[in-house]
């Protein structure tokens, strides 16, 4: 990652639109950041963590979205310039405390600034939602950048606005702009100096101030349409009177750009680009509605633009302009998953009735044909070496040795894996951030309808901390019958290895106080197991044991493993690991190759040729875990690293 | 600011997750925009952190900044670290003129391992790829960066025969900042990779 503050105004940077978005804020004079990890929003905290000392900023992970916007909230109010960034799940959990600051303001403080990043086609989501309509629902004037540059520029206006109406202001980037890069041209870096006093004669917003939060909500929402009605976010390109008007935001608008260039129709279609989401900036929409018969809405993720502005359009009356709409109403646009530049080719050649060909038929055809045969399916599962691997093959085992018909649930981040071929199918459920404890408590008080299936609830060490522990204080109280696992490998992995308190390490890489996991479970006064899931008999003995515990609550168990990728940063691998041919039976073993069919770490393959099982010593990491697999023991590990040959050397010696 | 084969241009940087093709297309798209040109970097990845494909979307331009994704049967250049994978963009991107450089080292899916699929003949893929496109280099980056050391420099010696295949503006002393500010403890080791891959188009 870059060094985001550079002195070097008119410098062109290669930047990642949440890279941009950082700089924006060093270019607004930000003082204060907080966040909690979520793709595709993770790397605008790091980016600016990693200069918050030289610039004087302050720059955190907080548990959990809801503490890193009130955070914000409470550094703006004062006087400290601020910002909470999140992915849209991270909005949903904040969003109680959104709907009371956007009501009440900052008190005349820093300005405060909510970026937020929607996942289109929810890659790296548990679902696919589109934030703007919080924007709506509460009266938050939004920005939406429609590339890379203007993601920085949008970044630090957004100050300025925020302080002039003194609200709450949001930034939605989707991830084809947040994670994606693009050109960026830097601007001056601020001097602004940052100097926190909370000011005791501030106008008070609370319950019975005399004027109504809602009504102060709109006249805010007003006074920001005045503003976007002449925002330089907002431009049109095209011919003056165009056959078919685009309205485009966000990616989109680069989507929609590409497919008139490639239909060649600049001079017969127009897109008229908002960057003001809300609210919309309605005068200049009717301006360019009464230039065109035909308007094709393109927007990621709802109709969100394309409702609102047909609900405008209708207002206007019979004397207003009255274009065909087309969009995802229409089905010329899906009405879900990411847009990209073909379904942008796709609408408009529909509208202008144009047929579009990419390429020759007959190389569709040999090439079709082709990948018919070898294009394989690849699907997704667990590093090699990955602890949650051997967690999973221990609870896998357990299940099935208790033989009641158990399962667990899943929770976000890598182990959700654990629905899979990669966590060998044991997980059930999985949902939001902390549903993996919280659903499992649920099920853990059926008891008096007759379910006597044994649970398995599973969080993540960072999701533990961001939303484990009220579900499992309250299945302590009310007495619920379940075993939660937490996955801890030390870092919350799949966003990148963002530090969590139980690491102890702050995002500006200074040692906060570590609050350990075990500490918060042992002070409800239940049970804790702790294993090294590596240890897989031991594993899936105590695995077992808690499961049966006729304890009157829930027991935890704490899978404590490195996450293979994090040591890997840091280390070589700890073993050489090999398939001695001669043991391996292959297909005669009777094991049903349960290295490669089952068990399915990447790092084992199987070879036709031999019939044997073989590591693939460019993927494998060197766990040696695959070692305690094979009944046959033709898995061979050969210590590399000093530490791992002594511990070896005290295991065969005792 | 030199004038580019194509205006805009398109590649795909596509590995399975794990070979480290990001850092391929990140050297690439800085160097570019150093010299001047207008790049978009987007990607495509699968949630889990191994097993699925990684798709790198390049695209570059004197004038424009284009859409982050490369529309179907529009690519102009495919780097693919493994040849089923280079298979997979040509099916969805690939067209009569697409160049294609592809790192022959089979990586094998869960599916393959496990669940019932199997990988198919190396030899068949790869006289498919050349058989469809314009041009095919062929490059050993996984062999050649086990013999620098470590499998995972596959990525630069791709950098390198990219660059020394002329298909890119760039040169050698276009690379060398970006490797160095990317690889600051590695410079060499990197550079060597890099240099590797130049040569290997060059033979």
């Amino acid at each position: 990652m870059p060094d985001i503050d550079i002195d070097a105004p008119g410098t062109t940077l290669l930047l990642m639109g949440n890279e941009a978005i950082a700089r924006g804020a060093l270019e607004a004079g930000v003082g204060f950041v907080s966040s909690y990890p979520g793709t595709p929003s993770s790397e605008i905290l790091p980016a600016l963590a990693g200069v918050a000392k030289r610039r004087g900023l302050y720059a955190e992970w907080a548990i959990n979205e809801m503490l890193a916007m009130m955070n914000a909230a409470a550094a703006s109010m004062a006087g400290v310039r601020s910002m909470a960034t999140m992915k849209q799940n991270g909005t949903n959990v904040a969003l109680d405390f959104i709907a009371t600051q956007i009501a009440r303001g900052q008190r005349g403080g820093g300005g405060l600034v909510l970026v937020n990043c929607d996942d289109p086609g929810q890659r790296n989501s548990p679902n696919e939602q589109d934030t703007r309509h919080v924007a709506k629902m509460l009266g938050i004037p939004m920005l939406e950048p429609g590339d890379f540059q203007e993601a920085k520029d949008m970044t630090k206006w957004l100050y300025d606005l925020s302080e002039e109406l003194d609200c709450l202001v949001m930034l939605r980037a989707v991830a084809k702009i947040a994670h994606t890069s693009g050109n960026v041209t830097l601007g001056e870096l601020s001097k602004r100096e940052h100097k926190a006093h909370f000011p005791l004669d501030a106008p008070i917003m609370a319950p019975g101030s005399p004027m109504m939060p809602h009504a102060r909500v709109l006249q805010k929402v007003e006074m920001a349409k005045e503003k976007f009605e002449s925002s330089l976010f907002n431009r049109y390109i095209g011919p003056d009177k165009p056959e078919l008007l685009i309205i485009a935001c966000g990616a989109s608008w680069l989507h929609a750009m590409e497919a008139v260039r490639i239909l060649q129709l600049q001079d017969r279609v127009g897109a008229l680009k908002l960057g003001t989401i809300w609210p919309l900036p309605e005068k200049l929409i009717e301006e360019y509605l009464g230039k065109s018969d035909q308007v094709l809405f393109m927007e990621e993720v709802d109709p969100f633009v394309e409702g609102n502005v047909m609900e405008f359009a209708a207002s206007l009356g019979p004397v207003g302009p009255r274009p065909v709409f087309y969009g995802k109403r229409s089905g010329h646009v899906p009405a879900f998953g990411e847009l990209n530049p073909d379904a942008a080719i796709r609408a408009v050649a529909k509208v202008m009735d144009i047929t579009y060909q990419p390429r020759p038929a007959d190389y569709s055809k040999r090439v079709q044909a082709a990948s018919e045969k070898e294009v394989i399916l690849r699907s997704g599962t667990l590093c090699a070496g990955c602890p949650h691997r051997a967690s999973y093959w221990a609870i896998h085992k357990a299940l099935k040795l208790d033989g009641r018909d158990g399962f667990a649930t899943a929770d976000n981040g890598c182990m959700g894996a654990g629905a899979g071929a990669g966590g060998f199918y044991v997980a059930k459920i999985a949902g939001a951030m902390g549903s993996g404890a919280g659903l499992a408590d649920g099920l853990g008080k059926l008891g008096q309808f007759g379910f006597d299936q044994p649970v398995i609830g599973g969080l993540g060490d960072s999701t533990f901390y961001h939303a484990g522990i009220p579900a499992l204080l309250s299945a302590v109280w009310n007495r619920s019958n379940f075993t939660l696992i937490i996955y801890d490998n030390s870092a919350t992995a799949m966003t990148g290895f963002q530090p969590h308190p139980g690491t102890g390490m702050t995002a500006m890489g200074e040692p906060g106080k570590a609050v350990s996991i075990e500490d918060i479970c042992c002070s409800f006064g239940i049970r804790v197991e702790i294993c090294d899931p590596f240890e897989l008999d031991k594993t899936t003995d105590t695995v077992l044991d808690v499961l049966r515990d006729e304890a009157n609550g829930p027991r935890v168990v704490i899978m404590r493993h490195e996450c293979e990728l994090q040591r890997a940063r840091r280390e070589k691998p700890p073993y050489k690991v090999y398939v001695d041919p001669d043991k391996c039976l292959g297909e005669n073993c009777g094991c049903d190759r349960l290295c490669t069919r089952i068990f399915r770490c990447p790092g084992i393959r199987w070879n036709e040729e031999t019939g044997k099982a073989e590591i693939d010593e460019i993927t494998c990491s060197g766990c040696g875990l695959c070692v305690d697999i094979c009944p046959q023991g033709a898995i061979t590990k050969e210590a590399l690293v000093p530490e791992a040959k002594e511990l070896e050397e005290e295991i065969v010696g005792r | 600011m030199k004038a580019l084969m194509k205006d805009p241009l398109s590649l795909i940087v596509i590995g399975v997750a794990g070979q480290g093709n990001v850092v391929t297309s990140y050297l690439i798209c800085n160097a570019l925009v150093r010299e001047g040109y207008l790049v978009t970097f987007g990607q495509s990845y699968p949630p889990q952190q191994r097993g699925g494909s990684v798709i790198n979307y390049i695209r570059v331009s004197t004038e424009i900044q284009t859409s982050p994704i490369i529309p179907e049967g529009r690519a102009d250049v495919i780097v693919a670290m493994e040849p089923v994978e280079a298979m997979r963009m040509l099916n969805q991107y690939g067209n009569p003129d697409v160049i294609t450089m592809v790192n022959p080292r089979p990586i094998q899916a869960i599916d393959t391992t496990g669940l019932g699929v199997e990988y198919p003949s190396l030899d068949k893929i790869m006289e498919d790829i050349r058989g469809l496109s314009a041009r095919t280099w062929v490059v050993n980056a996984t062999e050649e960066a086990q013999k620098l050391g470590n499998a995972i420099m596959a990525n630069v010696v791709l950098v390198g025969a990219l660059v020394g295949s002329g298909v890119l503006p760039l040169d050698r002393k276009s690379m060398e900042p970006v490797i160095a500010e990317r690889f600051p403890k590695a410079v060499e080791l990197n550079m060597s990779a890099f240099d590797r891959g130049v040569e290997l188009v060059k033979q």
